[in-house]
C-alpha cells in the first residue's frame, strides 16, 4: 500500500512482538510526524542497546560489562543462587527486596512441543558453578505452570546428589485477595505450602 | 450479530503465549474434536481459570464460537493431570509426545475423534497414575492410536502378501513385519522379544509389556517412532526428547573443556 522508506518502515514494526499491521501503520506515522531530533535519539538507542548489551558470562543477566551488576556486587552472597527462566524475572525477584544471593538465568524452561529440550538452556553453565562449591541452597524460581514444574524437576534431580539445598518457590493465595475466589489448583497449593504461625 | 456459546469437555494439548497476558489452547474437545481457543489473561497472576487450562489437563469448557479462534469463557477441572505428570521427568517428555501426535493425527477441523480423545485422555491418566513406566505408556499409546487411524503396523501376517506368522523381519515402507519371500530391502530384524513387547501393547497385555528388558523396549520404540512418522510423512519433534530411561544427574564438565569451547 505505501512506498519506499514508509512500507518498509511498516514492515519492520510489524515484525515485532504483539504489533499487528495497524499499530505497524500508527507508530509509522507517528515517527513521521515526529521531530527529526526524536527520531535520531531513538535511532541511536536502538543501535546502542544491540551493540552494548550483551548477556553475562557468569549468571546469563543482561549486563553492559562481561559480568552483570548483580554477578559484581561484592556485598551479595554466594551461598544461595536464583534460578530463573528469563533475565525479566530477575527484575521481579528483586523488587521483592527480599533476596540478596546471586541468580542464575536458564533462557527458558524445557519444552519438548517447542524444541526446548535441557541441552538447549544453560543447565550445564549452571552445574559447573555449583561445582565451584560455594553455593549453599539453589532456589527454583521458574515460572509456576507445567513447563516450569518439569525444569524444576528435572534440576533438582540433577542438583540433588550434589549435597545442595534445593527449593521451589512457595505457590499460593495472592495478597489482597478473597479466599472464595481461588481457584482449586493454587488453593490446593496453599494448603500443601502452609506454615505454622505458633 | 449474536455469537453463539458452546460447551464441551476437552484435553488441553498445549498452549502457545499470546500478546502479554493471553494464551492460545490447543484443545481437544470430545464432541468438538480439535480447536484452538484464546484464554485471555491466564498468565496473570489474577487468572480465575489459568490454572485449570495448563497442558495434559482434562476439563469442561465454555467457549465462545470464533471464526478461525475460539474464546474460552469459563473452564471448570475434570481431572487436572499437569501436576502429577510435571512431577516426574519421564511422565514429562512422554505426555508432550503424546499431545503432539494427538495433533497430528487430529487436522483442526471441529470433527470428533472419539476413539483417538479417549486413547489419549486414557494416556494421560495412566501417566498421571504412574501405573506403568511412561515410555511403555506412549508406545501403547502410539500403536493404538495408529490402528485408530488405519495405520497399525502389520505384527501377526505378513504386511505384504498377508500370510500368518510372527515373520522376523521389519519394513516401515512395507508397513510392519515381513515374511521371507516379500521382505524388501533395507528391512531390519528386531529381536522376537521386540516383536512381542510391540503385541503385547496393542492388546494391552501389561504383564507381559512390564517383563521385557530394556534393549527390547529401545528396538520396539524405535520401531513404533520410524513407523508413526513414516505415515505421517513429518516428524513428531518431542519424540526425540523423551527420557527413556530413568534420569541420572551427570557430571557437569570440568571449567577448562568448557573453556576450550
Amino acid at each position: 500500500m505505501y512506498e519506499g522508506a514508509l512500507a518498509d518502515l511498516v514492515d519492520e514494526l510489524g515484525r515485532l512482538p504483539g504489533i499487528g499491521p495497524k499499530s505497524a501503520q500508527r507508530i509509522a506515522f507517528h515517527v513521521l510526524g515526529s521531530d527529526k531530533a526524536d527520531v535520531d535519539r531513538l535511532a541511536d538507542v536502538l543501535r546502542t542497546v544491540k551493540e552494548q548489551v550483551r548477556f553475562c558470562t557468569v549468571c546469563g543477566n543482561v549486563a553492559t560489562e562481561e559480568q552483570c551488576r548483580i554477578c559484581r556486587d561484592p556485598r551479595r552472597g554466594d551461598e544461595l543462587i536464583c534460578v530463573v527462566e528469563e533475565p525479566k524475572d530477575i527484575i521481579a525477584v528483586e523488587r521483592t527486596g527480599e533476596f540478596r544471593g546471586r541468580y542464575h538465568v536458564l533462557g527458558g524452561a524445557i519444552n519438548p512441543l517447542d524444541g526446548v529440550g535441557p541441552d538447549d538452556l544453560r543447565i550445564r553453565e549452571l552445574m559447573m558453578r555449583l561445582q565451584a562449591g560455594a553455593t549453599k541452597e539453589v532456589i527454583i524460581a521458574t515460572d509456576p505452570n507445567t513447563e516450569g514444574e518439569a525444569t524444576a524437576t528435572y534440576l533438582a534431580l540433577m542438583i540433588g546428589p550434589m549435597g545442595l539445598a534445593v527449593s521451589r518457590l512457595a505457590s499460593g493465595l495472592p495478597v489482597g485477595g478473597d479466599l472464595e475466589y481461588a481457584d482449586e489448583v493454587t488453593l490446593g497449593r496453599a494448603f500443601e505450602g502452609r506454615r505454622l504461625i505458633q | 450479530m449474536q455469537r453463539r456459546f458452546f460447551r464441551d469437555d476437552a484435553l488441553v494439548l498445549r498452549t502457545y503465549k499470546l500478546g502479554e497476558a493471553d494464551h492460545i489452547v490447543s484443545l481437544f474437545g470430545r464432541r468438538s474434536g480439535r480447536m484452538r481457543a484464546v484464554a485471555k489473561g491466564v498468565r496473570r497472576t489474577s487468572s480465575k481459570f489459568g490454572a485449570r487450562l495448563s497442558p495434559f489437563g482434562h476439563v469442561d469448557l465454555q467457549l465462545i464460537e470464533g471464526r478461525n479462534l475460539h474464546t474460552v469463557t469459563q473452564v471448570v477441572g475434570v481431572d487436572l493431570y499437569g501436576r502429577r505428570i510435571a512431577e516426574d521427568y519421564q511422565r514429562y517428555t512422554a505426555a508432550c509426545a503424546i499431545s503432539e501426535t494427538a495433533e497430528r493425527l487430529t487436522p483442526e477441523d471441529h470433527e470428533p475423534s472419539l476413539r483417538v480423545f479417549q486413547l489419549t485422555l486414557g494416556a494421560f491418566r495412566a501417566l498421571a497414575d504412574g501405573a506403568y513406566p511412561p515410555p511403555l505408556v506412549l508406545d501403547a499409546y502410539l500403536l493404538r492410536s495408529m490402528r485408530v487411524s488405519g495405520w497399525a503396523p502389520a505384527l501377526t501376517e505378513c504386511a505384504v502378501c498377508g500370510l500368518p506368522g510372527e515373520h522376523r523381519a521389519f519394513s516401515v515402507a512395507a508397513g510392519g513385519c515381513v515374511c521371507r519371500n516379500c521382505r524388501p530391502a533395507g528391512s531390519t530384524h528386531p529381536s522376537p522379544e521386540a516383536f512381542s513387547l510391540m503385541r503385547a501393547l496393542t492388546s494391552g497385555d501389561w504383564r507381559t509389556a512390564t517383563a521385557t528388558a530394556q534393549q527390547a523396549r529401545n528396538e520396539a520404540s524405535g520401531l513404533v517412532a520410524a513407523h508413526l512418522q513414516w505415515h505421517l510423512e513429518r516428524s513428531v519433534r518431542s519424540l526425540s526428547y523423551v527420557q527413556r530411561t530413568e534420569l541420572r544427574p551427570v557430571a557437569a564438565p570440568v571449567a577448562e573443556s568448557v573453556e576450550k569451547r
